[in-house]
């Protein structure tokens, strides 16, 4: 279930962020936010996709550059919601 | 006072932070007017140095202009210094109708408020139009001052990839149950100096049923034949419905911004944007001297004219020499370096050489983006250009990156 969801948050960041001729790969443990791919502006495409996904909210206190800068990261984030 | 030694030594360990991180920004004392010779001390302390000012958004050469300064001086007498009221209470004179009625007939739009700055513009226009069941979809690179705006109102937000319109096409899809929708960018970016695609987001905006609202800051006076902005550039003059710009750049460069559009959403900005109605009025001496610079840039396309050959020019001779540029048409050149401390040393020694430019880094820009930011002004002579370009050759070569690609420049000094 969990690697289905990796697989699925990790295309999305592709698809959203990176431009089609881009060399860089991503998976779970790549900084996105601290690393410059997303920037904290950007960064609500991706909040947005999560909160349809699951159909939950992720108030802004949660919703952090931290909380947000590895898809590890969003998927314990998303733990604490009890959706995965 | 409760200014702890918690409070100071927290406050301190930021400031330390920011130095270690390399984002300390030191101001620059310029002891002369705006213009293209500028005379600045730095380091501080040290002697004034008469250098040539290549980093001003003083598009036009207007900033210190006599008809303007001898505008100003009239407003100045004629008007007084302040009016120590907001607009609607006792802050609005004729002078401040006249100039929002210029800026509408030169920017081809239904109705024009003034605003304290373009900054101010932008924090209050959104949470004027719109509201929950809206969305706005910005760029992803549009100025900061967007971003807060955007932050201080309701509407869902979305952003699209830097100038992608199928990108920005799915996201009007994704959008389509909402009320509203706005489309929002910058005319002209000013790290890049690139170009919005206006006429595809009109085509867009129109097929989906959006609004579009352009921050024109960096065009608005100079883009396009007769300098109205990106939108003529584009050739979409009348269908933007709501463009936001500041004086403080091409036009005279003191302060003050303008949300210039749909006349109903004009309207409703004086009874509702914050930003206008609870902050003071633009002064008579500035309103005096934007609007002698409107008359300038109405009466004649010479500054602007002067300002597209320029800018040719520079970037021409720039590429033979061996600088890699981004393209464009722009006078903001930037002089791509891809390393943050290669940008700074060498903006170091061009001022060492006379030339005042900065280089720019992460965060400003993305990371592996360093450049040097060249400003090109109708107020430089071909000579002022022409020893900017030899400077920069010279420095070029100094660091060995005359006619080498970004990869080898990588390769050089890293990333
Ligand atoms: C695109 C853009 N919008 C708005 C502003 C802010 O303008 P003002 O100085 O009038 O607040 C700037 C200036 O830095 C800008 O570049």
């Amino acid at each position: 279930m969990t690697e289905d969801l990796k697989k699925a948050i990790i295309d999305y960041v592709k698809k959203e962020y990176l431009e089609e001729d881009t060399q860089d790969d991503i998976n779970e443990s790549t900084p996105l936010i601290s690393s410059g791919i997303v920037d904290s502006f950007s960064m609500v495409s991706l909040k947005t996709f999560l909160e349809k996904k699951f159909n939950i909210k992720i108030p802004d206190d949660k919703a952090t550059p931290e909380a947000f800068d590895t898809v590890n990261n969003i998927i314990n984030l998303l733990k604490e919601f009890k959706v995965v | 006072m409760a200014y702890s030694e918690k409070a100071k030594g927290y406050f301190s360990t930021e400031l330390e932070g920011i130095k270690e991180a390399g984002t300390f920004k030191e101001e620059r004392s310029i002891e002369s007017p705006q213009a293209a010779n500028i005379k600045v001390e730095f380091p501080t302390g040290s002697p004034p140095k008469e250098v040539l000012n290549f980093c001003a958004n003083n598009y036009l050469g207007l900033s210190s202009h006599p008809e303007v300064v001898a505008a100003a001086h009239e407003g100045l007498n004629e008007r007084g210094y302040g009016m120590s009221s907001v607009r609607f209470i006792c802050g609005t004179q004729d002078i401040h109708k006249d100039l929002e009625t210029k800026l509408t007939e030169f920017l081809g739009t239904e109705d024009t408020i003034l605003f304290p700055s373009c900054m101010d513009a932008n924090a209050g226009v959104f949470d004027v139009v719109l509201d929950k069941e809206d969305a706005m979809i910005a760029d992803r690179l549009v100025h900061a001052s967007i971003v807060d705006g955007m932050r201080l109102c309701k509407a869902q937000l979305y952003n699209y990839k830097h100038s992608n319109m199928e990108h920005l096409e799915e996201k009007l899809k994704e959008t389509q149950d909402c009320r509203f929708r706005m489309v929002i960018t910058d005319g002209v970016f000013s790290m890049d100096g690139d170009i919005a695609k206006l006429d595809e987001i009109c085509n867009l905006a129109d097929k989906y049923d959006a609004m579009v609202l352009v921050d024109d800051s960096h065009a608005t006076g100079f883009m396009g034949k007769t300098g109205r902005g990106t939108h003529e550039h584009c050739g979409v003059l009348g269908r933007i419905d709501i463009i936001t710009s500041t004086l403080g750049k091409a036009l005279g460069g003191a302060s003050g911004g303008c949300v210039s559009g749909r006349k109903e959403i004009v309207e409703l900005c004086r009874q509702r944007a914050r930003p206008y109605l609870f902050s003071n009025t633009v002064p008579p001496v500035i309103v005096a001297a934007a609007s002698k610079v409107l008359d300038i840039i109405s009466k004649t396309t010479d500054r602007r004219d002067k300002l597209e050959e320029h800018t040719k020019y520079f970037r021409a001779k720039m590429t033979e020499a061996g600088f890699d540029i981004k393209e464009g048409i722009h006078p903001i050149v930037p002089i791509m370096l891809y390393n943050a401390k290669l940008a700074q040393d060498m903006a170091r020694d061009l001022y060492g050489e006379g030339i005042y430019v900065i280089g720019f880094s992460f965060p400003v820009v993305p990371k592996g983006q360093a450049r040097i930011r060249v400003q090109i002004s109708a107020g430089h002579g071909r000579e002022h250009i022409d020893r900017a370009i030899a400077a920069f050759t010279k420095i070029g070569e100094k660091y060995k990156i005359l006619g080498k690609q970004k990869n080898e420049i990588i390769e050089m000094y890293g990333l």
